[in-house]
């Protein structure tokens, strides 16, 4: 993404990787979440694997295991973007439908259609 | 006048954090639609930055709290399963609710809804909050991506709405019950 093509540099002064990459992790953890949810509702053995938590069951492992590719992604994005200009409208783009996609897969009637 | 420890547990869950955290969100949508945008009258001062940072802070904790206490103390009560031959399913909500077709929507699609959406409340307001404290008044030139931010927040506010309007709703027909009774007043 940093490297598609030369963004202009932000207006800000600052530069916009860092808020790309905030933006980026979040659309991912937000899809993140509703993806694992599915997988574990779907297949048995990845069910069990995700009970971290016996009484909360697989919900605290889907819920952490989301956290964990969210803050990894940011970690990474955040340490490769942090002093960048990188092309934020297709971050913003991408990061937009992530969390619409993240939002509708929570949705239990669409979740069950997979 | 009592109530029990997950009673209060709830109360606490879903009217401390998740209450709060839905008005106080609101409040964020419009100071982050307010201060930085690029028509403002005038930029963020100082004092203002601070303000919504500080404000930001406690939204994160806030929905930070409402979905571990929810996911780790209340919901472990409510899906807890009945021992063999148990027929008065009062403490036991999930199973209470899954007893009735009126009722069963409440869970397989309320509760399953409910327990993953509220998630990204938090993730939102904890991106947005580091965007703020990254870019501060800058934010106020990069007009995408303060709009961007402004989607997560809404998104989240959202998100925590639809949670706790299933929260309240569960409770009301499968409240979770049991536990230490707290002794609030005394009557005459």
């Amino acid at each position: 993404m940093a490297d598609s093509e030369t963004p202009a540099p932000a207006a800000s002064g600052i530069p916009n990787g860092s808020g790309a990459a905030a933006l980026l992790s979040a659309g991912i953890g937000a899809c993140a979440l509703p993806v694992f949810a599915i997988v574990a509702d779907r297949v048995p053995a990845f069910q069990k694997w995700m009970i971290f938590y016996r009484p909360t069951g697989p919900l605290s492992g889907v819920t952490t295991s989301a956290i964990v590719v969210w803050l990894a992604t940011w970690g990474i994005f955040e340490f490769r973007w942090r002093k960048r200009d990188v092309n934020l409208r297709l971050a913003i783009m991408a990061s937009l439908a992530m969390l619409a996609i993240g939002v509708l897969l929570t949705f239990p009637p669409i979740a069950d259609m997979f | 006048m009592e109530i029990t420890s997950r009673a209060l547990w709830s109360l606490i869950h879903g009217m401390g954090f998740g209450g709060l955290y839905l008005l106080a969100c609101s409040g964020a949508i419009v100071e982050l639609w307010r201060r930085y945008s690029p028509s403002a009258p005038a930029p963020a001062t100082a004092a203002d930055q601070t303000f919504l940072r500080v404000y930001l802070i406690a939204l994160a904790a806030l929905g930070w709290l409402a979905v571990l206490t929810g996911a780790y103390i209340v919901y472990p009560w409510y899906r807890v399963a009945p021992s063999p031959g148990v027929v008065d399913l009062s403490a036991f909500p999930q199973r209470l609710l899954l007893s009735s077709p009126s009722t069963a929507a409440w869970h397989s699609l309320g509760m399953e809804w409910k327990e993953h959406v509220a998630w990204l409340a938090p993730i939102s307001i904890t991106m947005a909050l580091a965007v703020v404290v990254r870019y501060g008044r800058n934010l106020r030139n990069l007009p995408q991506l303060r709009n961007a931010v402004l989607c997560f927040v809404v998104v989240s506010f959202l998100a925590a709405g639809i949670a706790g309007f299933f929260g309240a709703e569960i409770d009301d027909h499968a409240p979770v019950q049991g536990g230490r009774t707290l002794h609030l007043v005394s009557g005459e």
